[in-house]
C-alpha cells in the first residue's frame, strides 16, 4: 500500500492533539484551546478524506493495511486496515468530531480544554475501533474509549451524572469482558494469531460457535443497545452534555452494530444462522415496544434516546436476514442514524442552551420565534420518521424490503415501526415547535446563530444527499457486503 | 548440583546489600539528627549499586554455595525488580518520614534487611535458605509496621501481623519438614527427583503441600488467609504499606516458584486444586468486600486480596505461560501498588494521612495533576486498557484458557467488573465531587511528586507499548519447567 500510515495518522493525530489541548489548558478564557481543538479535528478529518478518494470499490479485501508486531510474546500485532464497511464510520467519526467541537464553542465554559481534549482522544480511539484488525487491538480501543466518555458524562453531565456514568461504564465493561474471553478462546484455535481475518477463517464446532456468538452478543447488544440491556442508554443520554449525546448516539451505538458485521457474522456463521430467530425477535421488540415507550416520554433527550434504540432495531434486523439488500440497508441506516440522531441531539442542545430545560411541556410555539431552527428541525424530524427524500427512508425501506424477501411477517411487524416512529417524532415536533406560545420564556428565544446554522446545516446537507442520491454510499459498501454474505453462507463446522 | 562450586560471586548483590546495611547502621550511630540525610543517601546509593550489580549478572546461570544458591534469568530479573521497588519506596517516603519524626537510620536499615530477605528468597535453592530469607523479610516488616511506637493503631497492626505471620511461617515450616521427611533432602533439585518416585497420591505429600500452600497464601494475602492484611495495611505508616504491597509480592511468588515448581512440580495436581479454591475465595472476598470500605488504604488492602486472586489464576494454569503470566502480574501489580500508595504518601501531611476515600474529594480542582495520575492508577488497577494493568490480566486469562480453564476465566473477568466498581468510586470522589474546603494536602515534595509522575505515567506508557516489559518478564520464566 503506497498510502502507508494514513490510518495510524487518523488515530494518533487526534489523540496527541488531545493531549496538546490539555497542555494548553484553560488560559485566555479557553480560546486557544478551542482553536487548537478545531484545528486538530479538521486536520483529522482531512487525514481521513484520502481514505475515501483513493478507496478501491472493486475489491472486498482490506485496504490501507498496516501491520507491525506489537506484543510479540503474545503474538499481538498492530494490525490496521479498512474495507467498505468501516470506511464510512471512520469518516462519520472524524466529521462529527469537528461538529461537536464547533457546537460546544460557547456552550461549555467549565474546564473547556479538558472537555475538548476528551472528545479528541475519543475521536482517535473510535477511529481505532473501526480499523483495528487485531482482536486485542480492537479490544484495547473498544475499552479505552469508555474512559473519556466516563469523564464527559461524569464531569459535564446533568444532575444525576454520577449514577448515569457509573452505570454506563459498568454495563459496557461487563458486556465487553466476555468478548475478551471469546477472543482468547479463538486465539488458541486459529493457530496462535489474534488477527480478525484469521479468526474469520478458523473452523469452529457448532457448540463453540454458539458460545462465542453469545459472548459477542452480550458485548454488542449492550453497546447498540438492544432490548433488554438498553437501560443504561436513556440515563447516559439524559445526563450527558450535548456533545456527549451526539457522539454516543451517532458513533458509539454503531460500534455494537459494526461488531456484528466484523466479528459475529463472519466468525460464527453457523451460530448466526441458528440464532437468527433470536436476533430477529429482539430487533422487533426494539422496533415495536421501545417505540411505544418513546411516545410517552416527557423529556426530549429521553425520547430521542428511545427512538435511537428503535432505529437500531432496524439495523440488527437487517443483519440477521442475510440478504444483500437488508445488510446494505442496515449499513445505510447506521450512517443515516449517525447524521439524524446527531442532528436531533444538537437541536435539543440548541433549545436547552436557551431554556435550560428538556421538558417538552415547557415549550410550544417555538416556530414563531425561531423559524430557521424550526425548518431545520423539521427536516431532521422527517428524516427520523423515514420520509422519502431523506436518508432515513433509504435505510429503513431497504431493510424492510430485504426482510420481506425472506421473512414476510417480521417485515410487516417492522413496518409498523415506521408508523410509531412517525407518531412519536411528529408529536414531539408538534408539541415543541407548533402551536401558540404558552410560556413567556419561549417568546424571548432568539433564532440560530451562525455557528449553529453551520453545524445543523452541514448535517442537513448529508441527510438530503444520502436521501436523494444514496448510490455513492452503496458503491463503497457493495463488494464488502457481498464478501460478508459469502462468508456467512459458508459453514465453518469442521468435517 | 551438590558438587557445584562455592561461586560466591553469584551472591555479590546480596553480599553488597548486607554489607551496606551494616554500614548504614554504623554510620547512623555517628551522624547526628541533622546529618540523617547521609544515611538516606547512602541507602539510596546502596540500592542503585545493587541494581547495577544485579544487572551485570543478567544472563549468567548456575549454582553457588554447594547448590544452595541459584542464579538464573529469573533470579536476576526478579532481584532487579525488588531493588527497583525498594528504591521507589525510599524515594516516595523521605518527606513523609521527616514530617512524622520517623526519619531515622533504623528505618533504612530495616528496609535494607527486608530487601536482603527478599533477595535471598528469590535466589535460594534449599528449603532452609528459603526459610531464612522469608523470616528475614518478615521480621524486618513486623518491626517496620510497628515503628511508630506511640501510635496505638500501628502497634496493634504490628502485633497482629506478627502473630499471624508467625503462624504462617510455622505452617510453612511444617510443610517443609514433611517434605524433608518424604524425600530426605532439603535441596529443591533433589526433592524434585525424589518426588518422581513418591507419586501424587501420597497422603503425606498431600499434607505437606496443603501446609505449604496455606503458608504461601498467608504471605501472599490470598483469601481466606487474608485476615491480617487490612489491619496491617491500614495501621502501618503508609511508606511501610507501600513496601509491604510491592516487594514481598514478587518475593513470595519466587518462594512459590522455588518450592512448588522447582521442587514440587510433581505435586501440581494437588496444589492446583488448592489454588483454584484460593482464587475463587480471593476474587469474591477481595472484590466484594472492597466495595464496603471507606478507608482508601483498607480498600487497597482488599484490592490486594483480589489481585492475588488474579495472580493465582496464572498459577492455576500451571503451564510455562501460566507461571510467566503470574510473574508478570506480580511485577505489574507491585508497580501499580507503589503508585497507589505513593499517591497517598504524596498527598499526606503532618496530622493528615489522606487515607480516607473522602479525603480525595474534588482532587481535580485542587491538585489536577495528581487527579490525572490517580485516573491512570485506578484504571490500571481495574484492568482497563490502555494501561499496563490490562495486559497483566490479559496474560493470566490467556494462560488460563490455554490450559482449558474457560469457566474459571469467565468467573475471573466477571469479578474484574465487580472490582471496577470500587476503583470507579474513588475516581467519582476525586473527579466529580465538589472539593472540600477544609482539606489541605501536603506541601511541596518535589522528589515524591516526580517519582509519582514517572511511576504513574509508566503505567500508561507501558500500556501503549507493553512489548518489551512482557518479553522481559516472560524471559525470566524461560525454561522453568
Amino acid at each position: 500500500m503506497h498510502s502507508f500510515g494514513l490510518l495510524s495518522a487518523a488515530i494518533w493525530a487526534p489523540i496527541l492533539g488531545g493531549f496538546l489541548v490539555l497542555a494548553v489548558g484553560d488560559r485566555a478564557g479557553g480560546n486557544p484551546a478551542r482553536w487548537l481543538a478545531l484545528l486538530v479535528s479538521l486536520l483529522t478529518f482531512a487525514i481521513t478524506l484520502p481514505l475515501f478518494t483513493s478507496f478501491d470499490t472493486h475489491t472486498a479485501a482490506m485496504q490501507f493495511v498496516e501491520r507491525v508486531p506489537w506484543i510479540p510474546a503474545f503474538h499481538i500485532a498492530y494490525f490496521l486496515g479498512i474495507d467498505g464497511i468501516s470506511l464510512w464510520f471512520i469518516l462519520l467519526t472524524s466529521f462529527l468530531t469537528v461538529l461537536v467541537v464547533i457546537a460546544s464553542w460557547r456552550n461549555v465554559s467549565m474546564r473547556i480544554a479538558q472537555y475538548l481534549a476528551a472528545f479528541l482522544i475519543m475521536d482517535g480511539l473510535m477511529i481505532g475501533v473501526f480499523c483495528a484488525l487485531d482482536a486485542i487491538l480492537f479490544y484495547v480501543f473498544w475499552e479505552a474509549m469508555l474512559i473519556p466518555m466516563f469523564l464527559i458524562i461524569g464531569v459535564w453531565g446533568g444532575p444525576r451524572r454520577v449514577y448515569a456514568t457509573i452505570k454506563f461504564f459498568l454495563y459496557t465493561f461487563l458486556g465487553s469482558v466476555l468478548m475478551l474471553v471469546a477472543f482468547l478462546y479463538l486465539y488458541f484455535h486459529s493457530g496462535d494469531s489474534f488477527s480478525l481475518l484469521a479468526f474469520q477463517k478458523t473452523p469452529l464446532g457448532a457448540n463453540a460457535q454458539i458460545w462465542i456468538f453469545l459472548a459477542f452478543l452480550i458485548a454488542f447488544a449492550v453497546k447498540i443497545p438492544m432490548w433488554p440491556v438498553h437501560t443504561w442508554l436513556p440515563d447516559a443520554h439524559v445526563e450527558a452534555p450535548t456533545g456527549g449525546s451526539v457522539i454516543l448516539a451517532a458513533i458509539m451505538l454503531k460500534m455494537g452494530a459494526y461488531g456484528f458485521l466484523r466479528l459475529s457474522l463472519p466468525i460464527t456463521p453457523d451460530a448466526s444462522h441458528q440464532l437468527a430467530w433470536l436476533m430477529i425477535v429482539l430487533s422487533l421488540i426494539a422496533i415495536v415496544y421501545i417505540a411505544l415507550i418513546a411516545i410517552v416520554q416527557q423529556d426530549m433527550k429521553k425520547l430521542i434516546a428511545y427512538s435511537s434504540i428503535a432505529h437500531m432495531g432496524f439495523v440488527t434486523l437487517g443483519f440477521f436476514v442475510f440478504t444483500q439488500t437488508a445488510i446494505e440497508g442496515a449499513i445505510i441506516q447506521m450512517l443515516s442514524h449517525g447524521f439524524v440522531s446527531a442532528a436531533m441531539f444538537l437541536c435539543v442542545g440548541v433549545l436547552y442552551d436557551r431554556m435550560h430545560t428538556r421538558d417538552i411541556q415547557a415549550y410550544g410555539g417555538v416556530a414563531n420565534v425561531m423559524p430557521i431552527f424550526a425548518s431545520l428541525m423539521m427536516l431532521f424530524a422527517m428524516a427520523n420518521v423515514g420520509l422519502p427524500g431523506t436518508s432515513g427512508f433509504v435505510g429503513e425501506f431497504m431493510v424492510v424490503l430485504g426482510t420481506y424477501q425472506v421473512h414476510p411477517w417480521p417485515a410487516i411487524i417492522a413496518a409498523t415501526g415506521l408508523i410509531t416512529g412517525a407518531g412519536y417524532t411528529l408529536w414531539l415536533f408538534k408539541r415543541v415547535i407548533f402551536g401558540g406560545i404558552i410560556h413567556a420564556e419561549v417568546a424571548a428565544l432568539s433564532d440560530l446563530n451562525g455557528r449553529e446554522i453551520l453545524v445543523l446545516g452541514s448535517l442537513a446537507v448529508f441527510v438530503l444527499l444520502q436521501g436523494v442520491w444514496p448510490a455513492p454510499f452503496l458503491d463503497i459498501v457493495h463488494q464488502s457486503v457481498a464478501h460478508l454474505l459469502q462468508q456467512v453462507a459458508t459453514s465453518k463446522i469442521p468435517g | 548440583m551438590q558438587n557445584a562450586l562455592f561461586h560466591w560471586s553469584f551472591a555479590i548483590p546480596e553480599i553488597w546489600v548486607l554489607a551496606m546495611a551494616c554500614v548504614v547502621l554504623l554510620v547512623d550511630v555517628f551522624v547526628g539528627e541533622r546529618q540523617r540525610d547521609v544515611a538516606y543517601v547512602l541507602s539510596i546509593f546502596t540500592l542503585l549499586a545493587a541494581m547495577a550489580l544485579t544487572w551485570s549478572q543478567m544472563g549468567q546461570t548456575g549454582f553457588a554455595f554447594f547448590g544452595q544458591f541459584h542464579l538464573d534469568p529469573f533470579t536476576s530479573i526478579a532481584s532487579f525488580f525488588v531493588e527497583l521497588l525498594s528504591l521507589l519506596v525510599l524515594s516516595y517516603s523521605r518527606k513523609y518520614l521527616l514530617r512524622r519524626s520517623l526519619y531515622r537510620g533504623e528505618v533504612f536499615v530495616l528496609l535494607l534487611f527486608a530487601l536482603l530477605g527478599a533477595l535471598i528468597l528469590i535466589s535460594g535453592a534449599n528449603l532452609l535458605i528459603l526459610y531464612l530469607g522469608l523470616e528475614l523479610l518478615a521480621l524486618s516488616q513486623y518491626a517496620l509496621v510497628a515503628f511508630q511506637r506511640g501510635n496505638l493503631r500501628a502497634t496493634e497492626a504490628g502485633l497482629k501481623y506478627f502473630i499471624l505471620g508467625a503462624l504462617a511461617s510455622a505452617l510453612l515450616l511444617y510443610g517443609m519438614s514433611l517434605l524433608y521427611g518424604l524425600t530426605g533432602t532439603l535441596d529443591l533439585h533433589q526433592i524434585a527427583i525424589a518426588l518422581v518416585n513418591v507419586g501424587s497420591a501420597n497422603y503425606l505429600l498431600m499434607l505437606a503441600v496443603v501446609f505449604l500452600v496455606a503458608g504461601i497464601a498467608f504471605k501472599f494475602g490470598a483469601a481466606p488467609f487474608h485476615m491480617w492484611l487490612p489491619d496491617a495495611y491500614q495501621g502501618a505508616p503508609t511508606p511501610v504499606t507501600l513496601f509491604m504491597s510491592s516487594v514481598p509480592k514478587i518475593a513470595i511468588f519466587a518462594l512459590f516458584l522455588r518450592i512448588l515448581v522447582d521442587g514440587g512440580y510433581g505435586s501440581i495436581e494437588i496444589w492446583r486444586q488448592l489454588f483454584v479454591a484460593l482464587v475463587v475465595v480471593s476474587l469474591v472476598i477481595g472484590n466484594v468486600v472492597a466495595i464496603a470500605q471507606t478507608n482508601l488504604k483498607r480498600m487497597l488492602a482488599y484490592s490486594t486480596v483480589g489481585n492475588m486472586g488474579f495472580l493465582a489464576l496464572g498459577i492455576v494454569a500451571g503451564t510455562q505461560n501460566g507461571l510467566a503470566s503470574a510473574f508478570f502480574y506480580a511485577v505489574v501489580y507491585a508497580f501499580m501498588a507503589t503508585a497507589a500508595f505513593g499517591l497517598i504518601v504524596y498527598l499526606s501531611r503532618e496530622g493528615f494521612e489522606a487515607e480516607e476515600i473522602s479525603d480525595l474529594r474534588g482532587l481535580v480542582r485542587t491538585r489536577p495533576w495528581a487527579a490525572f495520575l490517580l485516573l491512570i492508577i485506578m484504571f490500571s488497577l481495574a484492568g482497563v486498557p490502555p494501561t499496563i494493568g490490562f495486559y497483566a490480566k490479559l496474560a493470566v486469562f490467556q494462560a488460563l484458557i490455554e490450559a482449558h480453564f474457560i469457566w474459571l476465566a469467565v468467573f475471573g473477568v466477571l469479578m474484574a467488573v465487580v472490582g471496577a466498581f470500587y476503583y470507579l468510586r474513588v475516581l467519582k470522589v476525586a473527579l466529580f465531587d465538589a472539593p472540600a474546603e477544609d482539606l489541605a494536602y501536603g506541601a511541596d515534595d518535589p522528589l515524591a511528586a516526580s517519582v509519582l509522575t514517572v511511576n504513574s505515567l509508566a503505567l500508561l506508557i507501558l500500556g501503549i507499548v507493553p512489548g518489551a516489559l512482557v518479553a522481559f518478564c516472560y524471559h525470566a520464566l524461560q525454561g522453568v519447567l
